[in-house]
C-alpha cells in the first residue's frame, strides 16, 4: 500500500483527463451508438430513428446468411487456431532444447507477427492463385484441381492458411516464455530419474505448459473473429459467394457497402458479446482454474 | 494498492517473467545427455518450421524480381530475375508508394509518441494520486480492450466525421443548446471532421489500455521513499514525472514503443476507412489497389511483379523493428498480453 502522494488532485485530473476523452468520444460513445441503432430503424428520410426493439437481431438471426458467415467464423477460427497452435507448440518445444543455432530458429519463427495483414492476404493470395504462382503447377499437372477463385472451400482453406501463418510467431513467443518459465528444478529432478529428453517434454513440459496453452487459445479464437479483416479483404472480398464472409467482414459491407446501420449495428453488438463473453472466460476461469504444480 | 489486490493482475504472467527477460539466455536443460538421433531430429523440425515460414516471403521477393511475362509464366519461375529494382521503382515513383510510406511513417511514429505518452500521464495521476475516482478511472480504461475498433467500426467511422458529436448531441439534449440560443442567439454547431487528415489516422489510435496497465505496473513498484525524497526536495509532481519516472521507465518505453510501432504501421482497416484522398493515404491501404482486379486476374492486366514489390516495401520496416529490437519486442509483447 502506498503512503507517499502527491496533494494536488487538479494535476491527477489534468493528466488523465486526455485518455478519459478520447475513450469517451471514441470508444465509449460509439459503443452505446451501436447499442442505440441496433434497436432502432432508421427513418428513410431522416427526421430521428424509431424504436424498433428486438426486430433487427431478429431480422438478422432468421437471416441464412448470417447463419453462413457464423459457419464461415467458425471453421476459420478452429481452422487457423489448430494450426498456428500446432506448428507453434512444436517449433516451441524443440527450440526450447536450446541446441546450436537456436539464436537463430527464434528469429525465424517471430519475424512473421510483423507482417501487416494485408500484406499477408495479397502475398498467400498470389502463392495460391491457379493460374500465376506454384500452384499453377499442380493445375498444369490436375486441371481444375485447385480454384480458389471459384471454389468457396478453397478460398476458406486459402483464407485459414494465411491467418495461421502470420498467427504462428504470436503463439511461438508465448509458448516459449511459457517454457522457459518452467523451474529449471523440475525438468533437472526428471533428467535425474532418467526421463528422457522427449518423456520430459511429454511429462513434465507439456503440462506445465497448460495455462500458457489456454491463455493463447482464448486470445487466438479472439483475434480470428476481430483481426481476420485485413486477411479476408485483401485475398477474397468475402467470395466467392460469401463462403469467406466472416463475421467481422459481414458487418464491413452491411455497414459501409450496404449502408445498413442498423443491421450492421446488431451485428456489432453479437460480436461485441462474444468478444466480452471470451474475455471473462480467460479472466474468470483459465486463470484461476489451470495452475502450476 | 498493491497487485495482488488487483482482480486483473493475475492474468498478467507471474511476476517473475517480468523481472527476468523471458528468452534470457540460460543453459540447456539436457546438456549432460548425448542424444545425437534426437539433435539430428530436433534441427530437422527447426529447419523445416523456418522453411515453412520464410518460403512464402521468398516466392514474394522471387515475384518482385521478375518481369511481367516472367511472373505469369507457366510453370512458374522459382529463380530470381533482374527487374527487382525496376520493380521497386515502379511501385515507389509511378504508384506513388513515396508519399504514402511517407504518411505510413508519420502516422506510426505520431501513435507510438502518444500513446506512450498518454500511457504514462494516465498512469501517474492513478497511482502517485490519492483520489477516490481512481479505481472506476482504471477501470473505464481497462475495459475498452473488450471493444476492438473492428466491433464498433460503424460509429466509430460516424464520430470520425465530426468527434464533437458526442458533445453536441449532449448539448441538446439537456437543453443547454436551446439555453445558449435564447441567450445570445448564438446556433450551437460543433464540428470537427477527422477524415482524410493525420489527426484522424492518430488520435483514434492513442488512447491504450494495455500501455496505461504497463506503466500502471511500473510505478506501482516505485519506492514510497523515492515520491517522499522527491518532495522533500521540494520537486513538485510533475518535476518529479519528467526528472524522476521517465528516465526511469526508459526499458517500458522501449517495450511498448516496438509493439505499439509494428501494430500502428499495420492498421488497416481505420484507413481503409476514413481515408479516400490518396494523398493521405498509407501503405498498407494502397497494397489492395495494386491488384488488378478485385476477385479474379481475368480481364486486367496482373501485374503480381508491382503487387508483390509493393508486399515487400510494406512488410520491410516492421520486421527490421521486430528483429533488431528483439529482446524489448518479446518483453513487451508478454508483459502487456497485448
Amino acid at each position: 500500500m502506498r503512503r507517499a502522494y502527491f496533494k494536488n488532485n487538479w494535476i491527477a485530473a489534468l493528466v488523465v483527463a486526455p485518455q478519459l476523452l478520447i475513450i469517451f468520444v471514441f470508444f465509449y460513445w460509439p459503443t452505446t451508438q451501436a447499442l442505440y441503432w441496433a434497436f432502432t430503424f432508421e427513418q428513410p428520410w431522416g427526421g430521428g430513428n424509431e424504436w424498433a426493439g428486438f426486430e433487427n437481431f431478429r431480422m438478422i438471426l432468421t437471416d441464412d446468411r448470417y447463419w453462413q458467415s457464423i459457419r464461415v467464423s467458425i471453421v476459420y477460427a478452429a481452422g487457423a487456431t489448430i494450426l498456428s497452435m500446432g506448428m507453434a507448440l512444436i517449433l516451441a518445444v524443440f527450440a526450447d532444447r536450446q541446441l546450436r543455432g537456436y539464436k537463430y530458429y527464434r528469429i525465424g519463427a517471430i519475424w512473421p507477427y510483423a507482417v501487416a495483414a494485408p500484406a499477408v492476404g495479397l502475398a498467400f493470395r498470389f502463392i495460391f492463385n491457379p493460374s500465376a504462382g506454384i500452384m499453377s503447377y499442380v493445375n498444369a499437372a490436375f486441371p481444375g484441381f485447385w480454384d480458389p477463385i471459384l471454389n468457396g472451400d478453397h478460398a476458406l482453406l486459402m483464407v485459414i492458411i494465411a491467418g495461421a501463418w502470420k498467427q504462428v510467431a504470436y503463439n511461438f513467443i508465448f509458448f516459449l516464455a511459457g517454457l522457459q518459465s518452467i523451474p529449471r528444478s523440475l525438468i533437472e529432478a526428471g533428467a535425474m530419474d532418467g526421463a528422457t529428453v522427449l518423456r520430459r517434454m511429454g511429462d513434465i513440459q507439456l503440462p506445465l505448459l497448460a495455462p500458457t496453452f489456454f491463455f493463447v487459445l482464448v486470445i487466438n479464437i479472439t483475434d480470428s473473429f476481430t483481426d481476420s479483416f485485413g486477411i479476408v479483404d485483401t485475398m477474397t472480398g468475402g467470395g466467392p459467394a460469401r463462403a469467406t464472409n466472416l463475421m467481422v467482414y459481414k458487418i464491413y459491407v452491411d455497414g459501409f457497402q450496404g449502408l445498413d446501420y442498423s443491421g450492421a449495428a446488431a451485428q456489432s453488438i453479437i460480436l461485441m458479446f462474444l468478444v466480452i463473453a471470451l474475455t471473462v472466460i480467460q479472466f474468470r476461469y483459465i486463470e484461476r482454474k489451470v495452475h502450476y504444480t | 494498492m498493491t497487485q495482488a489486490d488487483l482482480p486483473l493482475a493475475s492474468a498478467v504472467r507471474d511476476p517473475d517473467a517480468r523481472i527476468a527477460s523471458p528468452l534470457r539466455k540460460r543453459r540447456a536443460p539436457g546438456m549432460v545427455e548425448n542424444t545425437p538421433l534426437l539433435n539430428i531430429l530436433t534441427h530437422l523440425i527447426l529447419l523445416s518450421g523456418m522453411i515453412i515460414l520464410l518460403f512464402p516471403m521468398y516466392l514474394v521477393f522471387n515475384a518482385a524480381t521478375l518481369s511481367l511475362q516472367e511472373v505469369n509464366a507457366q510453370p512458374a519461375h522459382l529463380l530470381p530475375g533482374d527487374q527487382f529494382w525496376n520493380n521497386i521503382r515502379e511501385a515507389w515513383v509511378t504508384r506513388d508508394f513515396g508519399q504514402k510510406f511517407l504518411n505510413s511513417l508519420i502516422v506510426a511514429l505520431g501513435v507510438v509518441t502518444g500513446k506512450i505518452f498518454i500511457a504514462c500521464i494516465t498512469a501517474f495521476g492513478l497511482v502517485f494520486f490519492d483520489h477516490r475516482l481512481r479505481m472506476p478511472i482504471f477501470w473505464a480504461v481497462f475495459i475498452t480492450l473488450m471493444l476492438p475498433l473492428e466491433v464498433r467500426i460503424v460509429p466509430t467511422y460516424a464520430v470520425a466525421a465530426n468527434a464533437l458529436q458526442p458533445f453536441q448531441t449532449i448539448l441538446d439534449w439537456t437543453g443547454i443548446s436551446w439555453l445558449i440560443r435564447t441567450v445570445s442567439g448564438i446556433e450551437v454547431a460543433l464540428e470537427w471532421n477527422m477524415l482524410n487528415s493525420y489527426t484522424g489516422l492518430i488520435v483514434p489510435l492513442i488512447a491504450t489500455a494495455t500501455g496505461t496497465f504497463l506503466y500502471r505496473q511500473f510505478f506501482l513498484t516505485i519506492p514510497d521513499e523515492l515520491v517522499e525524497a522527491a518532495k522533500m526536495d521540494g520537486a513538485g509532481p510533475l518535476r518529479f514525472l519528467a526528472e524522476i519516472l521517465v528516465p526511469l521507465s526508459r526499458t517500458n518505453i522501449a517495450a511498448l514503443a516496438t509493439i505499439m510501432f509494428v501494430y500502428s504501421w499495420n492498421q488497416y482497416l481505420w484507413p481503409l476507412l476514413i481515408i479516400t484522398d490518396p494523398s493521405y493515404s498509407v501503405v498498407a491501404v494502397e497494397l489492395g489497389k495494386l491488384v488488378p482486379d478485385t476477385n479474379t486476374t481475368g480481364g486486367a492486366i496482373p501485374n503480381w511483379h508491382i503487387a508483390m514489390a509493393g508486399t515487400l516495401i510494406v512488410t520491410v520496416p516492421p520486421v527490421i523493428v521486430v528483429i533488431f529490437m528483439q529482446r524489448w519486442f518479446v518483453r513487451g509483447l508478454i508483459n502487456t498480453d497485448k
